[in-house]
């Protein structure tokens, strides 16, 4: 299987889906002309053309709002956030617009846009562009959100997302865009809310999503070689849906769960999925619920500070350890 | 690379004196038959006495929440949907029963929505502010100041896209002028030739705070720091709202170009009905509105004199409209809540397509 990066897997599941419906129409800041801010869309534009591939000023509300507006007749945006962190210029649009209108319509209307672009921190850009919003997204109903951690995931699940009748939020990462995985040739789809296993154990179970998932699974290696730990890994891929019973199968093999995510901790997606394992599997667990997030404060610039202030391998390892002791 | 100025004769002074009769010759209205107009008439006063039966109904505690009223503003709805074809498209705020009732929409289940009720247009899960009918090309009903102008804009980019000759009117108040989104809107629009009218209805209040309170300049001459074309018009003359949107809506579908348009207008009712009413205006200058320039009765007026209706027939039309709200008010009455059930429905497409969902996992939560 030909190995290719996230970025690309990305841009191959566009092109096919451009290829597919031309009611999909790919519109953002830089995506056209420019090539895309991280190269996501390069080549699109010489492929495709202007009509679909649509360069937008910098007016997140106007442009993400007139998405919405085509999608309701019938026009299939996939409209690329420079940074999610954006969204809180467009928050009317996205989240009172776009989640609220299917339901004030009694139904008549559906909003199948998609809108993506990377969420994450640990590229010392401040507070201010490293915001991971998938917890504020999913408490609204309407949505979906998803945040891939792999390539092979990343395409399956845009793909599905394209064709989704409701609005799904594509969450990506600057920091994976450039990590290689394999990708069949072939096309394929992976349905949103099923989580998949990255890898098995007996141990303990590590819940996460998005590039926490790396850092889970290099701390679970070395936690196997150097402390004869065995973690599974469980990568949500998506947050709503979400797939809380693969999540429960590996909590009743293992019977101790660590969350890790990129999450300011309060209210995060894993207070939410702590809430869901207690309730639903409470006779299955061996201790408390543990849980690894961002350590609470706005995102610190100093580059050598942020790794900290971030999930990342070492504190995975610290964090497992704690939980197990 | 910069745009040269869109200037048209479509562009007038916002200052610029309405001329009645011109629009009562203008070929848009000149065309219209005696049945037409009589409809137009018809529309009018069936809005009037929907919304003041619906005024009962609230201060008989049977509508919650809000209740935002067009009275007054029933010219600008009437003439302006008047005018729609099978690729023109409608958006509007949260005083949305005029637009409602204008593109053709039953006034049983717009007063059963009032009521929350689950024969209401959107099943009792909008209420006052969220009428809806793609159908009727009719796209809300929206609750945030503003908010729907970027939609409307869509609604004109989706249009295009498809290569259809239409146009979206999206209609705010006065008071959304001064939303930044609406100005992205704006800007959107112009950059990409989109086929969107920007209906500013000027009712002279945002809420309870005048114009001259609120917004610095002219409205609709905000449209030139666009390239955009812009125009204004009064709103009580249900002629001149059509004479000089068909223009502009003529333009947008041959040419694909948006506009601003500003048409002047007043509301009798408070912002909603909750509106003390009394803090921001004298009763005097109501009274002088209704007294000169109330829609109904200006075109009533002009009717009878053009020998287009009766006295009595204007009466009989106003007789049936009553009734009519009657009817909507029993129908709304007579029927049931959504159940609690309802409650998670219409949310999702997928949840509401059970055999066609593609995704897995929870889509709720407790």
């Amino acid at each position: 299987m030909p190995q290719i990066t996230y970025r690309e897997a990305i841009r191959h599941a566009l092109a096919e889906e451009l290829d597919r419906d031309h009611n999909v129409v790919v519109m953002g800041e830089e995506v056209a002309q420019f090539n895309g801010a991280y190269k996501v869309t390069e080549g699109l534009l010489a492929k495709y053309g202007p009509k679909r591939i649509v360069d937008t000023p910098i007016s997140e509300a106007g442009f993400i709002g007139m998405g919405i507006g085509a999608s309701m007749l019938g026009v299939r945006p996939v409209m690329e956030l420079m940074f999610w962190s954006f969204y809180s210029v467009a928050f009317d649009q996205i989240l009172n617009n776009a989640a609220n209108v299917r339901y004030m319509s009694g139904g008549q209307i559906n909003c199948p846009i998609v809108i993506r672009g990377p969420a994450n921190g640990g590229t010392n850009v401040g507070a201010t562009h490293s915001h991971t919003p998938e917890n504020v997204l999913a408490n609204h109903p309407g949505v979906k959100v998803v945040v891939p951690s792999t390539a092979y995931d990343a395409k399956g699940l845009l793909k599905s997302a394209i064709r989704d009748n409701d609005p799904v939020f594509f969450l990506e990462n600057t920091i994976l865009y450039g990590e290689k995985g394999e990708v069949p040739e072939s096309e394929y789809l992976i349905p949103l809310g099923k989580a998949d296993v990255k890898r098995e154990g007996k141990d303990i179970t590590i819940v996460t999503y998005g590039r926490s998932v790396l850092h889970s699974l290099a701390a679970a290696e070395r936690l196997a070689q150097e402390h004869k730990i065995s973690v599974e890994v469980v990568d949500l891929r998506s947050i709503r849906p979400l797939d809380i019973d693969t999540v429960l199968l590996s909590v009743a093999k293992t019977h101790r769960v660590l969350i890790v995510e990129e999450q300011k901790p309060f209210a995060s997606v894993g207070s939410q999925l702590a809430y869901m394992i207690q309730r639903e599997a409470f006779d299955e667990l061996d201790g408390p619920i543990h849980r690894l997030a961002t350590i609470d404060a706005p995102a610190i610039y100093s580059p050598p500070v942020e790794i900290e202030q971030l999930p990342n391998p070492q504190r995975v390892v610290a964090a497992v350890l704690q939980a197990l002791a | 690379m910069s745009k040269k100025p869109t200037a048209t004769s479509l562009t007038k002074d916002a200052e610029g004196a309405s001329d009645p009769a011109r629009h009562r010759r203008a070929p848009i209205n000149a065309q219209l038959s005696t049945e037409e107009r009589i409809e137009l008439f018809r529309i009018m006063v069936r809005i009037r006495r929907f919304e003041e039966r619906s005024l009962r109904a609230y201060q008989a505690k049977k509508i919650g929440g809000f209740l935002h009223l067009y009275i007054g503003q029933e010219a600008v709805a009437v003439g302006c949907c008047s005018l729609m074809g099978k690729n023109d498209h409608v958006i509007t705020a949260y005083r949305d029963h005029g637009h409602a009732i204008a593109v053709g929409m039953d006034t049983k289940p717009l007063m059963a929505e009032l009521y929350g009720k689950v024969t209401g247009c959107s099943k009792g899960k909008g209420g006052s502010m969220h009428y809806f009918d793609p159908s009727r090309n009719y796209w809300g009903g929206h609750g945030i100041v503003g908010g729907q102008i970027p939609l409307g804009t869509g609604l004109a980019y989706a249009v295009k896209y498809k290569g259809l000759k239409g146009a979206a009117m999206a209609f705010m108040g006065d008071g959304a002028v001064n939303q930044g989104a609406v100005h992205e809107a704006y800007n959107l629009a112009a950059l990409w030739d989109l086929p969107v009218i920007f209906v500013v209805e000027n009712n002279g209040y945002s809420m309870g705070t005048s114009q001259a309170r609120s917004s610095a300049g002219d409205l609709a001459r905000r449209a030139d720091g666009y390239h955009m074309a812009w125009g204004t018009c009064d709103g009580h003359d249900v002629y001149e709202v059509r004479s000089v949107m068909n223009e502009f809506l003529q333009r947008a579908r041959e040419q694909s170009k948006p506009a601003v348009v500003e048409i002047k207008t007043y509301r009798y009712r408070g912002h909603s009905v909750a509106d003390p009413d009394k803090t921001y205006r004298d009763k005097s200058e109501i009274e002088e509105y209704q007294r000169t320039k109330d829609p109904i009765n200006v075109f009533r007026s002009i009717l009878i004199g053009d020998q287009v209706l009766t006295e009595a027939a204007a009466e009989l039309i106003d007789t049936e409209a009553r009734n009519e709200a009657d009817i909507a008010a029993n129908f709304a009455e007579a029927s049931p809540f959504p159940t609690a059930e309802d409650i998670q429905k219409d949310v999702y497409w997928e949840i509401d397509h059970p055999e066609q969902r593609t995704s897995q996992g929870r889509l709720f939560f407790t």
